[in-house]
């Protein structure tokens, strides 16, 4: 049961993801997006994750994907011209690609020694309890750093918004 | 085995009553509009206009469904079956009373007790702004794109004071799952007094619970925060280009999320399944109620405003008493008492909605945005920090 969903929402993910880079309009690159986080959040939940679950859902899935949707309607984006390929895309594309994927492969396999294959179910530790009790004891520093970070981010984005305005 | 069979009959019992509240919520929205107008409201499709729902389904079942030739095919379909889908998710974790024990069969009333339930409302919340907006831009019509963009913009500034509105009882609990927080609300204080997060010491929840109804009607987009569909400015808002069974969906959307809103209201504020008075008198209480509907019931038919009301009065009156006796029965009670509760509570909200709908007029919509930034959110903050300092505290 935990395969074929595994399965299910993996594929789901990688098509998204695909269909995000190869469509046209801004759009339906969008909801492909939503796509890919409503799937990763499904994978998330069997991986017995299910606080960051829901909160990939409510905080991408939901908050910033609604703002993309609100500002590519708002905008009245429509279909991207295709700019013509540069000579060197169209030839160096694919091995690019190819290379990088395997250096990465080659990076996870070397610099993470300890990797085992995932077993679904068999970890607790995503509960909202256990969570909250890392953040405010561990993890106490970077998580108030992450807050005094966000306030900043949200007072430059007023003061950038004021200046527009006036 | 056993799981999935006792699953499969509870999905199907809460989807035939999820359907049926659906459809009559909109007679009965229908007719208490028309009280407070001082009109009758549907009459003539059944006694009563009973059979107005299925009338109105067969309506929107065979009307053309039109496909406007300027719209974006693939969104147009898609948004009303998101809107719709979506809306209907919610209810399979909203638990109606508490563990049962039917012939040996012990199982919980609700689909599947999820321990991050209210998170799992708020994602689906937070996602079904899309059918909604889609359905305003694939309907390349301007007004259509206009109640969209509303209704996303809306959406988006009333789930911040909802969302910290919701915190508060989550706070009280400390847990997540609705049914640990309806269970932190039994009992009573002094013996009479609910512990209900609403009464709940020292600080009652009653401001948390007003942000909750007031943003809760502006998520729902019901009067008086129906701006996407103003249809003195944008027609029918985002709906503009909709008929038939796709307008519809859209509908159900819409009255689907209110009953959502209503249920997850009762479970977070008003203690869900668990009765307003001690458990002597309100188990007993169902049926005097029911009682007392019976005996008005037989003293219209006495004196009937129709000639048809000599036949259905007494019918309806029948029917009553029979309800009355069913809940008297003490192994019907362990289980049917809690649902009467929560549905008396939810069913009141949902009246407000329809009240509220019958009284207040429209917003602008500037002065809808402004509302919930500058009045709306630093109160549901002030509720939050209050709530936290004597959960803190006491």
């Amino acid at each position: 049961m935990d395969t074929i969903l595994f399965i299910v929402f993996a594929t789901v993910a990688v098509v998204c993801a695909f269909n995000l880079v190869l469509q046209k309009h801004p759009i339906s690159s969008a909801l492909s997006l939503i796509g890919v986080m409503g799937s990763l959040a499904v994978l998330y939940l069997m991986l017995g994750a299910e606080f960051i679950a829901m909160a990939q859902m409510i905080v991408y899935g939901g908050a910033v994907m609604v703002l993309f949707v609100f500002v590519i309607m708002l905008l009245n984006a429509g279909t991207e011209k295709p700019s013509g390929k540069s000579w060197f895309a169209q030839i160096a594309g694919l091995p690019l690609l190819l290379a990088f994927v395997a250096v990465m492969g080659f990076a996870i396999r070397a610099g993470l020694p300890g990797l085992r294959n995932v077993e679904f179910g068999s970890w607790i530790g995503g509960t909202a309890e256990r969570i909250g009790q890392l953040l405010f004891t561990h993890y106490l520093l970077p998580f108030e750093v992450i807050s005094i970070l966000i306030l900043i981010a949200i007072l430059g984005a007023v003061v950038l918004a004021r200046r527009e305005i006036d | 085995m056993n799981f999935i069979l006792i699953s499969l009959i509870k999905m199907a019992l809460v989807f035939a009553v999820f359907m049926t509240t659906l459809a009559y919520l909109q007679w009965v929205e229908r007719k208490v509009l028309a009280h407070i107008q001082a009109r009758t409201g549907p009459l003539r499709v059944g006694p009563h206009g009973l059979m107005q729902p299925m009338a109105d389904v067969f309506k929107l079942l065979t009307k053309e469904d039109l496909l406007p030739p300027y719209v974006n095919r693939f969104f147009y379909l898609l948004a009303p079956f998101m809107a719709v889908a979506l809306a209907l998710i919610s209810i399979s974790i909203i638990p109606f009373g508490p563990e049962i024990n039917i012939f040996g069969v012990r199982t919980l009333m609700q689909i599947s007790d999820v321990n991050v339930g209210i998170l799992f409302v708020l994602a689906i919340s937070s996602v079904s702004v899309y059918g909604i907006a889609l359905a305003g831009w694939s309907s390349n019509n301007k007004y259509a794109l206009i109640g969209g963009l509303r209704s996303s913009a809306q959406m988006i500034s009333y789930e911040l004071p909802l969302t910290l509105a919701i915190v508060s009882p989550l706070l009280l609990a400390n847990h997540l799952s609705f049914r640990a927080i309806t269970d932190s609300q039994a009992g009573f204080y002094l013996g009479f007094i609910p512990r209900w997060n609403i009464f709940q010491m020292p600080f009652p929840q009653i401001f948390g619970f007003l942000i909750f109804m007031i943003a809760g009607f502006a998520e729902t987009n019901r009067v008086p925060f129906d701006l996407p569909e103003a249809e003195n400015e944008l027609v029918a808002g985002f709906h503009t280009e909709y008929s038939s069974m796709k307008f519809a969906c859209f509908f159900m959307s819409e009255y689907a999320n209110m009953i959502t809103i209503s249920c997850v209201a009762t479970l977070l504020f008003l203690g869900g399944w668990h009765p307003p008075f001690p458990a002597v008198f309100s188990n007993w209480l169902p049926s005097l109620v029911l009682a007392a509907a019976a005996l008005i019931f037989f003293f219209q038919a006495t004196q009937p405003a129709r000639r048809i009301d000599r036949f259905s009065m007494p019918i309806f009156g029948l029917g009553a008493l029979l309800l009355a006796v069913v809940f008297a029965i003490p192994f019907v009670q362990t289980f049917l008492v809690p649902v009467f509760w929560f549905a008396a509570k939810a069913g009141f909200i949902l009246f407000v909605y329809i009240w509220v709908r019958g009284t207040l007029p429209r917003f602008r919509y500037d002065q809808l945005m402004h509302f919930a930034w500058t009045f709306l959110f630093p109160v549901a903050l002030i509720n939050l920090l209050v709530t936290a300092f004597c959960v803190a505290v006491f």
